[in-house]
């Protein structure tokens, strides 16, 4: 474990920690996206076989929660650039925070049903 | 009585000259505490980088970023919100999209911005953790590997696609 691995804490530190986590996590999902999007150079069989298993209820439930990671790395991505460009950024870096969880809130709120739709309409019907 | 003090300022450099790797040089004994900023240029550091890249790098991370939340929450949309979500996709809809150079375009842009992005992150989560010289390199020659490969063959996908293959 590198020495200090604790900043400061709070909003500034954990925001530019989730910032980096969610950052890795779809740069991974990134590389299976192009792969298995490769597959329609292989046949339509063997692509529509792989987005099988994306509307399974398990990979259904991922696909919601790489929703939520992109969507926290977009809108904290865009208070990272008013921070650095904007002058009073800095000076709002909180605030922008929470208003950054406050939009991510509302925005996944929204996403629930259509993201799920899949595996709700397919266990309890339309 | 002058007190023959002993220090050097070789690489103890006053912050407000943090540039120059010459210490401030005014005799006072107190220069010698003076704390090395970061990235301090001393003696060993050439005059003149050849490039800027770090400051393109960060530049590049910002209007890649702003550009790739447009690009990525509409795909998201069309992929994942509308129109039944991801029931609909499969071979006949992207076939159907990329029957679109609108649409091929933006998926291209897309995986060039966003493979990029990805891959400088991850250079600087590398150079974060990875303390050993040998581990960086390695990690980061993996990673770079890896990234002109997807973007090559996600390139070479958009444009020889063939809908009735």
């Amino acid at each position: 474990m590198p020495a200090g691995t604790l900043y400061r804490g709070r909003e500034g530190m954990w925001s530019w920690v989730a910032h980096r986590v969610t950052g890795v996590l779809i740069f991974f999902f990134l590389f299976a996206h192009v792969l298995d999007t490769a597959l329609v150079r292989v046949s339509p069989q063997a692509y529509d076989s792989v987005i099988q298993t994306y509307k399974t209820p398990l990979v259904n439930l991922m696909e919601y929660g790489l929703t939520a990671a992109i969507l926290f790395h977009a809108l904290n991505g865009l208070r990272v650039v008013a921070v650095d460009f904007w002058s009073k950024g800095p000076k709002y870096q909180k605030q922008m925070l929470w208003s950054v969880v406050g939009v991510w809130v509302v925005l996944m709120a929204g996403a629930f049903y259509p993201i799920l739709q899949h595996t709700l309409t397919s266990w309890f019907g339309k | 009585m002058q007190t023959d003090y002993t220090y050097t300022d070789d690489v103890v450099v006053a912050s407000a000259q943090a540039h120059t790797g010459q210490g401030l040089g005014t005799g006072n004994p107190a220069d010698a505490f003076v704390v090395e900023p970061p990235r301090t240029r001393t003696k060993k550091t050439p005059r003149r980088t050849r490039t800027n890249f770090e400051m393109l790098a960060w530049l590049f991370m910002r209007l890649s970023g702003v550009v790739l939340v447009v690009l990525i929450l509409g795909h998201l949309l069309i992929m994942l919100v509308l129109d039944g979500g991801v029931s609909k996709i499969g071979f006949a809809f992207v076939a159907g999209r990329w029957a679109s150079p609108f649409w091929q375009g933006w998926d291209l842009l897309m995986l060039w911005l966003a493979m990029l992005h990805g891959s400088n992150g991850m250079r600087t989560v590398i150079n974060d953790y990875a303390e050993k010289d040998s581990t960086r390199l390695w990690l980061k020659t993996l990673m770079g590997a890896a990234t002109v490969f997807t973007v090559l063959l996600g390139t070479l996908v958009i444009f020889t696609f063939d809908p009735n293959i």
